[in-house]
């Protein structure tokens, strides 16, 4: 009798470890999803921000009929006359200008500073460069365009007799903010060259100099560019800190010393000013998608500088 | 010849850059901190802004940055780390995993006005709350969740895959190895992260303008509902922040002393976000310790 019970328990132990567990099998299915969830709220987000921005953005062309090579090309905004004129183009130059004003200022001291933190003192650099630029990072935008306007602004004023809101103040403040992301990608970049292609290099007699600029940077070039297009981007959609020190006229600049605005400062400051579905807010609304093109054109450079630095590798 | 002098001459000049760059980082913080030091006081910390008349502090719009960031983390950790989960440890290698790839991408590069405006128009106009604390934190969620989704995955991946397996092999399930061996590993490397992330929510600004607006009602510290409409915990209530309050001081301010009050402001925002940082940083460096036992 004994012995019967005993294969009949352990036959039931078996069939209990053999076959899966209810319980166990429903809440890893559970997490499972939940987690793809998580996953797919993030393609949700991007698609109704494109939806949502693009339905507003468009419908001054759909709805309110301006007309599309106009709205782009007009140099006069005057959403406020009679007739009401949207040319865009001042804001669409205001961007671009301060951007790359910024980039050409502070792409050669970014990649410098990636330099001297990977090649020249690397102890050094990472012990103080690298947390001086992370700190650089954190500091909030509207410091940075606070500061312009309290040191900046009367700076330029006083030398050069001027307004002091300018361009030349846009680009120096942005340049300021996207310093710390150029140094840290290029950083990376520099870093991620093979120690083999520098002993190489000096081996043959090269000066440390004569490795960094012919082997080093060349081989990097991909990873620093990425840099400067990274940098391009967030320079083409910081709001506050360029509102607060340029100026903000429509008219176009004849000089880095002239006042001038950009797509984001246009509309910090009249989104809140004007009624929701008038022309001149979906004129906004529009300014508003070209910012969101323009950054989907900044990952489609990024995308192709890659794949080109693959290609070279 | 000539390379050894272009050699040295090049040396010196990254050498300039490298001083140059820190004696901005030096002479920025030394700046905001000297012009705002003199409102450092209880009084300016605690009393609530005055429209026209000097004297007013930034009382609420403390709380509110305050407020507002635990809010946003509530909402964001838990998507960010959901996500980061699936990216490490689910995600194969198809079209929707790139698409999420392609949306982390595009979302982290989206100017913060234009998540601001995508805020405007969903959390404020179409559920109708109006300029809120909440959906400002719903903002700053999309603003935040690609840097929370990418630390989290980076940790997880950091993760030694023996210990994994060894979980596995021991019979548990995934999900369970997941929750009760992965992510405890993962820790660190998820609250440093969270705690920048922290940092840049605190400084943000233009992603609120448009979402939890640029006033706030006159808050009374005595009520604790939820709902009350002078009351600091209702997260339906327009509330400005200290970033905002810079921003707004310079931009349209009427008091007289517009000027200190933006100091003032501004030596706070800087001193919480070095905080955040340094915080940061030494808490990677305490758990590191702690989890290699390098100390002893």
């Amino acid at each position: 009798m004994t012995h019967r019970t005993d294969t009949q328990s352990q036959s039931g132990i078996a069939r209990k470890m053999l076959s899966s567990n209810k319980r166990q099998w429903t809440e890893n299915m559970t997490g499972k999803l939940v987690a793809t969830f998580c996953a797919g709220l993030l393609i949700v987000v991007v698609l109704s921000i494109t939806y949502f921005i693009a339905s507003k953005g468009l419908s001054t062309f759909f709805v309110n009929g301006i007309s599309i090579t106009e709205f782009l090309s007009q140099i006069k905004w005057d959403p406020e006359g009679e007739p009401a004129v949207y040319g865009v183009f001042p804001f669409i130059l205001g961007s671009f200008l301060v951007t790359t004003l910024a980039a050409l200022i502070a792409a050669p001291l970014g990649i410098g500073a990636a330099i001297f933190m990977i090649e020249l003192y690397p102890n050094f650099g990472k012990k103080v460069l690298k947390p001086v630029i992370e700190l650089l990072v954190g500091i909030p935008s509207v410091v940075y365009g606070y500061v312009g306007l309290t040191l900046l602004v009367p700076f330029i004023r006083e030398q050069f007799d001027v307004l002091g809101f300018s361009l030349l103040a846009g680009g120096l403040v942005l340049a300021l903010m996207i310093l710390p992301t150029i140094t840290s990608v290029a950083a990376d970049a520099i870093s991620a060259v093979p120690q083999d292609l520098r002993n190489a290099s000096l081996a043959l007699g090269a000066t440390r100099w004569q490795t960094i600029w012919n082997v080093v940077l060349h081989s990097s070039l991909p990873g620093c560019l990425t840099a400067i297009v990274l940098g391009m981007a967030r320079a083409f959609g910081e709001a506050l800190a360029v509102q607060m020190v340029i100026g903000n006229t429509t008219k176009l600049p004849g000089s880095l010393l002239d006042p001038i605005s950009t797509l984001t400062s246009g509309i910090t400051l009249n989104m809140g000013n004007t009624v929701q579905g008038t022309p001149y807010n979906n004129a906004l609304w529009s300014m508003a998608l070209l910012l969101l093109l323009m950054s989907f054109v900044f990952i489609m450079i990024l995308r192709i500088i890659g794949r080109k630095g693959l290609v070279n590798k | 010849m000539r390379a050894k002098i272009m050699d040295r001459a090049a040396t010196i000049v990254l050498t300039l850059i490298a001083v140059l760059i820190i004696g901005i980082l030096v002479g920025l913080l030394g700046f905001i901190l000297t012009q705002g030091w003199h409102k450092l006081n209880l009084d300016f910390l605690t009393s609530p802004p005055d429209i026209v008349k000097a004297g007013g502090g930034i009382g609420p719009q403390l709380f509110n940055s305050l407020y507002l960031l635990v809010l946003t983390m509530v909402i964001a950790l838990p998507l960010g780390i959901g996500a980061g989960i699936y990216m490490a440890e689910y995600a194969p290698d198809n079209k929707f995993t790139q698409f999420i790839r392609m949306s982390i991408e595009v979302l982290s590069s989206l100017p913060s006005i234009v998540v601001g405006l995508f805020g405007l128009l969903v959390f404020v106009n179409m559920t109708g709350w109006g300029y809120t604390l909440f959906s400002g934190a719903l903002a700053l969620t999309v603003f935040n969740l690609p840097l929370l989704v990418r630390v989290t995955e980076d940790a997880i991946r950091n993760v030694p895959r023996s210990q994994k397996e060894a979980s596995l092999a021991l019979g548990i399930t995934k999900w369970r190895t997941i929750v009760s061996v992965i992510l405890p590993a993962a820790l660190p490397g998820i609250l440093t992260g969270t705690i920048l992330a922290s940092g840049r929510v605190f400084g943000e600004a233009a992603a609120l303008l448009f979402t939890a607006g640029m006033s706030s009602p006159n808050l009374d510290f005595s009520q604790f509902s939820l709902s009350g409409p002078t009351s600091p915990l209702n997260p339906f209530r327009p509330a400005e922040t200290l970033a905002v309050h810079i921003w707004k001081v310079n931009s349209e301010g009427l008091a007289p002393d517009a000027r200190d009050v933006a100091d003032g402001a501004a030596a706070v925002l800087i001193i919480a976000v070095l905080l955040f940082n340094l915080s940061a940083r030494w808490f990677g460096a305490w758990i590191y310790k702690k989890m290699t036992s390098g100390a002893n």
